[in-house]
């Protein structure tokens, strides 16, 4: 089995890792770098439990190539909270108690945070066809949807001068 | 390469039926449905499996296995498979239930009878009747999170499985049963779980993963991909029902016929039963005739899914209430009301109500904002009701005092919703703690007692109340620690706010704390801890009533939903958000039932949708916020908090208001799900 020698920033790390030709992103996230907390649900770009950030773009890592990795910016749910400083969504995902099983939180979070690193003031239409790629069975979403709206709020708060 | 299991790996001598949560199910049929023998009974059905120490050699490896198949006649649709030129799936299959005994085989594995009353007569003289058949077609759990596990067997005959579940202690008995082991020598260590619904109360993979690990001396993993989730992992049953109510002239039922066929999948079980016994669970009528059949196709094995058998029968029957009320030219919700069951109403299996619970559900939407307010133009309203049993039984839990005074609680249950929380907070209650001062953690077989699986919404009330007993069996065992410091009597130490408090006037002493008393354990008794293990009864059923607006894109025949209030009989809400996020999520599934989702096969029997492209479930666009109403006029005086289980009833109602509402704007009654955009377009273009 041939393996390829990918670097790139993983969260603001360098990071290197030998990589199948046939490997997804996701798979090398979880089995060569051991960061776990993006899921599959699908393997076929539907449920977006894999969401992360590459270059600033939401995409499905189920559906990416491990070594089109090479020489990306990578952002995965693992790098959202700055110690344990969580993220405004992170927060407000637990004050409106917006998960159950948990199991697509990590891709609704990043998913969540792409939104808002380009729309700071979405419209709860804009959050719902935004999130429509991020399946969640357990929630009907009510609980999501008021989550991001509160953390988009938050961040515009924090982005204020004081 | 390393091993290769078929089912003569499996224990198929035994055929005993274990309790697996709502139902019972039969080792043997578990076991046939991992690795078929002989027969494969439903596209998707597995006959090997492979252990390989790449995945792409495990591909190579199963390229290889020659399957010879002779084709047979298969048969998909549930009424099809009733019929007495069907192709059987079993040669030997009589059905139970019937006197006498039928003398030929068929796929009708059981037929079980509820009733009451003379039907008959009643119908006889009613003013109004009203009957139709109903069908809903098989729906998935769509739990995002795919069935997974590693087994691993030790040399010196020791297993442990790490698995997602809803209960580690079915997952042992099964998978030992099914490998003729020992149950003590099967360590099964519960995973996080993401998501279940009823559909991880069986096993696929965990035996044929330890078979496979006892044959190549290695641990091994198994996952299924989503396809195999759908082709391969239970959904619930579709089903074709007839329904026929009698009311008199003032709206009071008198009456009802029902025949339920639910497809059972490739084996016996359906929830059939559990159809007939709630479809009428919501209302005090006389006279009831019903039948259910529990039919085998070739389909996958049914597993459960949330209220197992409920939403399909409630689904014919506020259907034809719906009819009965536009008959009537009456208020669906006053027509509820004249017909709901109160307290002392029996059901039609026996059981009595407690509470106005349902009545009291009914008036709270009566009066809610959303039903007091007009239907926006070019809309419609439908509303529904629904029950569920929710049960108790077996269960353990520990709650463990640490050297500084904070807790954990040991639940035996895997927390599928958010139940360590809800049982953190019980016993942060009782002890009188912080909550902060409290975690609940989920033990594996081995650390814990015995407890049923995490299904029937009876964590939070049967584990909730283990959890409770433990808790005061801790604070008695603390009062007994400060009396014997205060060197007074145990009844004169009262415990409060965290703390013991001495009630004898003689003494002047300061209220001992948790934290001093725990500091002090090893010269008041040693460790503080008590462990509880429960056959918790008393579990109350609860109801729940729904509103829906809605409106069609008659070009598309796309149905939106605008608006939707879900109010719901909860006893106490413990967690109450958790309890809100229960009724929301339970909505979604139920419109996704009724709008969208389906089985659906081609003419070979083989599923043609077996992914979330094609299996189309809600995502957050296509649905508004869900209000909720948690109704607590009727706390369960059998459990100390007064929890009583909320999970399941929501996805009952669903299905009814959306159809209810749809029916309204198309102008015909719709009798079958799911109202797919064709299938909607096609009623508009054809009128009535």
């Amino acid at each position: 089995m041939s393996r390829v020698r990918v670097e790139a920033v993983v969260n603001g790390e360098p990071v290197d890792f030998l990589a199948g030709s046939g490997q997804s992103l996701l798979d090398a996230l979880r089995d060569e770098l051991h960061l776990t907390g993006s899921k599959e649900g699908c393997g076929t770009g539907d449920c977006g439990a894999c969401s992360v950030i590459v270059d600033g773009r939401l995409v499905c890592s189920c559906l990416m190539l491990a070594p089109e990795a090479e020489g990306r910016r990578i952002e995965t749910i693992e790098g959202m909270a700055e110690g344990s400083n969580l993220h405004p969504l992170q927060h407000q995902f637990l004050e409106h108690a917006a998960l159950q099983c948990g199991f697509c939180t990590p891709g609704l979070l990043v998913a969540a945070k792409a939104l808002l690193d380009k729309n700071p003031n979405p419209t709860e239409e804009e959050v719902r066809y935004w999130l429509a790629g991020n399946m969640c069975r357990c929630t009907g979403y009510d609980k999501v949807i008021r989550a991001v709206l509160a953390a988009a709020a938050d961040l515009r708060q924090e982005g204020q001068p004081a | 390469m390393k091993a290769v299991v078929t089912s003569a790996d499996f224990n198929l001598a035994d055929n005993e039926s274990i309790e697996a949560g709502e139902s019972a199910t039969a080792v043997r049929d578990v076991a046939l449905n991992c690795l078929a023998d002989g027969k494969v009974l439903y596209a998707g059905h597995a006959v090997a499996a492979v252990a390989a120490t790449r995945p792409e050699i495990a591909d190579e490896a199963l390229e290889l296995i020659r399957v010879e198949y002779e084709v047979l006649p298969h048969v998909i649709d549930v009424d099809e498979a009733m019929q007495p030129d069907a192709p059987l799936l079993y040669d030997d299959m009589i059905t139970q239930g019937v006197t006498p005994a039928p003398t030929r085989p068929s796929n009708v594995a059981k037929k079980t009878v509820f009733g009451r009353g003379d039907v008959q007569f009643a119908f006889a003289s009613a003013a109004h009747v009203i009957e139709r058949t109903y069908r809903t077609a098989a729906v998935h759990q769509g739990y995002i999170e795919p069935h997974a596990c590693v087994a691993s067997y030790g040399a010196d005959g020791q297993s442990t499985v790490w698995c997602s579940s809803q209960g580690q202690f079915l997952v042992r008995a099964l998978t030992a049963k099914i490998l003729n082991l020992p149950l003590s020598d099967l360590k099964v260590i519960p995973a996080e779980i993401g998501g279940g619904f009823g559909g991880k109360t069986t096993v696929y993979l965990e035996p044929v993963a330890l078979a496979l690990s006892r044959k190549s001396g290695r641990p091994v993993r198994m996952v299924m991909s989503r396809e195999e989730v759908f082709h391969a992992s239970g959904p619930t049953s579709g089903s074709s029902i007839d329904v026929k109510i009698a009311a008199d002239e003032s709206g009071r039922m008198t009456a009802a016929e029902m025949n339920l066929r639910y497809q059972a999948g490739a084996f016996p079980g359906s929830p059939a039963h559990l159809g007939a016994m709630t479809a009428f669970a919501c209302y005090d009528v006389e006279n009831l005739a019903l039948n259910a059949y529990d039919v085998v196709s070739n389909r996958p094995k049914v597993a459960a899914y949330r209220a197992p058998g409920a939403p399909m029968s409630a689904f014919a029957v506020e259907s034809a209430i719906d009819e009965l009320a536009r008959e009537l030219d009456m208020d669906p919700l006053e027509l509820r009301i004249l017909n709901g069951v109160r307290k002392g109403s029996v059901t039609v299996y026996g059981a009595k109500v407690h509470s106005d619970g349902f009545i009291d559900t009914l008036k709270a939407i009566r009066d809610s904002d959303h039903y007091k307010s007009d239907v926006p133009d070019g809309q419609a309203r439908g509303v529904a009701a629904g029950f569920w049993f929710n049960i108790g039984g077996e269960s353990s839990a520990a709650v463990h005092v640490d050297e500084t005074g904070g807790a954990t609680v040991v639940s035996s249950n895997p927390d599928i919703g958010g139940s360590r929380a809800s049982m953190a907070m019980m016993a942060a209650e009782t002890l009188g703690l912080p909550i902060e001062r409290v975690r609940c953690t989920v033990a594996d077989t081995t650390s814990i007692g015995f407890s049923g699986s995490t299904g029937g919404s009876r964590v939070t009330f049967a584990t909730g109340m283990a959890v409770t007993q433990a808790a005061e069996k801790v604070v008695e065992d603390l009062k007994r620690r400060a009396a014997e410091i205060w060197e007074c009597d145990a009844g004169h130490v009262d415990w409060r706010d965290g703390a013991a408090h001495c009630l004898d006037p003689s003494k002047d002493v300061k209220p001992l704390k948790l934290q001093s008393l725990a500091a002090k354990s090893a010269k008041t008794g040693g460790p503080i801890a008590a462990e509880v293990s429960i056959n918790a009864q008393g579990a109350a059923p609860g109801f729940g009533v729904h509103i829906c607006d809605l409106e069609i894109d008659r070009e598309t025949g796309r149905t939106t939903i605008t608006r939707y209030t879900a109010a719901q009989d909860v006893g106490r809400a413990i967690h109450p958000s958790y309890v809100e996020g229960q009724l929301q999520g339970g909505v979604a599934q139920g419109v996704g039932w009724a709008l969208n989702e389906e089985y659906i096969y081609n003419m070979n029997g083989v599923l043609e949708n077996a992914g979330f492209l094609d299996y189309r479930m809600p995502v957050a666009s296509d649905l508004p916020m869900i209000d909720t109403i948690l109704v607590e006029t009727a706390p369960n005086p059998r459990h100390p908090y007064g929890a009583k289980g909320v999970g399941e009833v929501p996805i009952v109602p669903p299905l009814a208001a959306v159809a209810n509402a749809v029916s309204a704007i198309v102008g015909k009654r719709m009798t079958s799900l799911p109202l797919s955009p064709a299938v909607v377009t096609a009623a508009m273009e054809q009128g009535d």
